[in-house]
């Protein structure tokens, strides 16, 4: 039951990401000087920023950055780690040793440490994070669909289509790919609250999202420097990275139930 | 024994390359010219070439990557452009901040852990075992970067017990430690009490419950030396959390260690210090996770003859 909540808490978060910027009265950029750093109120429930900005409001698109930068890492991560791990599985021998010591190396970095490096070469953008985020992400499931491949091409359908002489990409397409996808589903799931956390640690630590456009990440660091006055800054926004990253937490788990009975007994 | 060690020491010889290799390539990641984005747009043309130089960047890839590698065996790891001093110096001065606030973590998440995870597998199912649950699922969902401020407005602001930032005694340690073991905390609460619930099914467990041994004493002196082997690999597993987790404590605490010098370092463009502070933190997690594997050997010998 309570695994379901984080199917709700996420489905909240993405429709308050998509429709409330609308619905909150206030421009996120829009700054009253006379009210900087005030308190929750009626008129501005989550209070005031240190430049008198709306702090509902920025929450409400730095939601939007959050789910943005967790969708596209977690895709282009599934993509590329099912590639290399179908690849990688299927294939074996010098192959799979190649791709194996590749991931290895890159599993020896602790991972956001990775991300901090490459956005600190390349420089803070929300594209460089994705990036810096990716590299590290895929490899999780190059390896969950290696393992997962490994099983699927030892199973007698697959040796079946194999001996009538189906091609290669036709079995990978068909049968491998279809019986890795429950463990992806389930490990992107997971994955969203891992980006989400590390968008916000590399905005937290001014790698990420630049300002003034409003992240978790950035506006937890700016709350930093007013943590007597106005800790309604550091309050509400890690609430919410808090909720989000439970909620994606929760759905996986719900996910994993779902896709594999067992687990649960 | 002695082969299983060998074994895992040879395994490790190509990731520490393929490590130090990704490291060495990150300065030639930087767009357009890495001299002049450590300079910045003022630098006459005279400084940059001097620094191209300073820093062998007009040499062949290949003879760059050699001398690389050379310094590294020497335990050389390049001059810090801010400080104008050895990088090895730089980190070997804020070494022990970063070694004392790790251990200080982990001694914290143990502390925290092993009781929760006990009271959790002794009353499984009843209302304590689910507070103690819930606390360290709060725990696991908190993000360092949140909890610290949060500690720090409650018991620095608020209360006025600990002091914000900085260092000086014992009292400057308390929040970032707690801050940085909180989560190490949590999923060693939920390892342990798993772990001992597996255990306590055991039949050995089951016989000294027979002998007339309360269930508490069954696990004191039974069960939990049992269950602490996964714990152990968890506490190994996680010290690279621990580890990458010192860098945004130690930013939100001021504490003077290798992650805020890694920091401080990005922010100035000190690319040679940010590169030997990459490679250290990594080197010193590959290294911690060869000791756990070598530990997990010697606890568990079924794992050596595999």
């Amino acid at each position: 039951m309570i695994k379901r909540l984080g199917i709700v808490i996420v489905g909240v978060t993405v429709a308050a990401a998509i429709v409330g910027p609308w619905i909150v009265p206030y421009d996120p950029a829009a700054q009253q000087l006379s009210l900087r750093l005030a308190g929750p109120s009626w008129q501005h429930p989550f209070g005031l920023d240190e430049l008198g900005r709306d702090v509902l409001a920025r929450l409400l698109v730095g939601a939007r950055i959050s789910l943005l930068v967790g969708i596209s890492v977690v895709s282009i991560s599934a993509v590329v780690g099912s590639v290399v791990g179908v690849i990688a599985g299927y294939a074996g021998g010098w192959v799979d040793a190649l791709l194996g010591r590749l991931m290895d190396i890159l599993l020896a970095f602790p991972g956001i440490l990775l991300a901090i490096a490459l956005v600190a070469v390349l420089g803070p953008s929300l594209s460089h994070v994705v990036l810096a985020l990716v590299t590290i992400g895929w490899v999780s499931y190059a390896r969950l669909v290696r393992g997962q491949a490994l099983k699927v091409r030892e199973l007698d359908y697959v040796q079946a289509a194999r001996a009538l002489g189906a091609p290669v990409v036709r079995i990978l397409k068909l049968h491998v790919i279809p019986a890795t996808l429950s463990a992806t589903i389930v490990q992107a799931t997971l994955g969203m609250a891992g980006a989400i956390i590390a968008e916000a640690s590399l905005s937290f630590l001014g790698l990420g999202v630049q300002p003034p456009t409003p992240s978790w990440g950035t506006m937890l660091d700016a709350g930093r420097s007013h943590l007597i006055d106005a800790p309604h800054l550091t309050l509400f926004p890690g609430l919410a990275i808090a909720l989000l990253v439970l909620g994606f937490n929760f759905a996986g788990d719900a996910l994993r139930d779902t896709f594999d009975p067992r687990h649960t007994l | 024994m002695r082969r299983f060690l060998l074994r895992r020491l040879l395994l490790t010889i190509p990731v520490l390359v393929g490590v130090a290799t990704l490291v060495f390539s990150l300065i030639h990641l930087v767009p357009g010219d890495p001299a002049q984005a450590m300079l910045g747009e003022s630098a006459s043309g005279a400084e940059i070439s001097d620094l191209r130089a300073r820093l062998g960047l007009n040499e062949p890839l290949l003879t760059q990557y050699g001398r690389y590698l050379r310094g590294l065996a020497h335990g050389d790891l390049g001059r810090s452009f801010r400080y104008n001093t050895p990088v090895e110096r730089e980190i070997a001065q804020r070494l022990s901040n970063t070694a004392i606030l790790a251990a200080a973590a982990m001694a914290v998440a143990l502390v925290v852990a092993l009781p929760l995870g006990i009271l959790g597998a002794l009353f499984r199912g009843r209302a304590i075992d689910q507070a103690a649950m819930t606390v360290s699922l709060a725990g696991i969902s908190m993000p360092n970067f949140w909890l610290g401020p949060l500690l720090a407005i409650v018991f620095a602001v608020k209360l006025g017990w600990l002091p914000v930032s900085g260092t000086g005694s014992w009292l400057n340690l308390v929040l970032p430690a707690a801050t940085l073991g909180a989560a190490l905390a949590a999923i060693l609460a939920r390892m342990t009490r798993a772990s001992l619930i597996d255990e306590l099914r055991e039949l050995y467990v089951l016989a000294a419950k027979a002998r007339g041994l309360s269930e508490f004493r069954a696990v004191m002196a039974h069960a939990l030396r049992n269950s602490l082997i996964p714990v152990v690999t968890i506490v190994g597993l996680q010290f690279g959390s621990v580890l990458t987790g010192t860098i945004i404590t130690e930013t939100i605490f001021a504490w003077p260690g290798v992650g805020r010098l890694l920091i401080q370092a990005i922010s100035f463009r000190d690319y040679p210090l940010v590169q030997g502070c990459i490679l250290f933190i990594a080197v010193t997690y590959v290294v911690m996770n060869l000791l756990v594997d070598l530990l997990y050997g010697w606890l568990d010998p079924r794992i050596r003859y595999e």
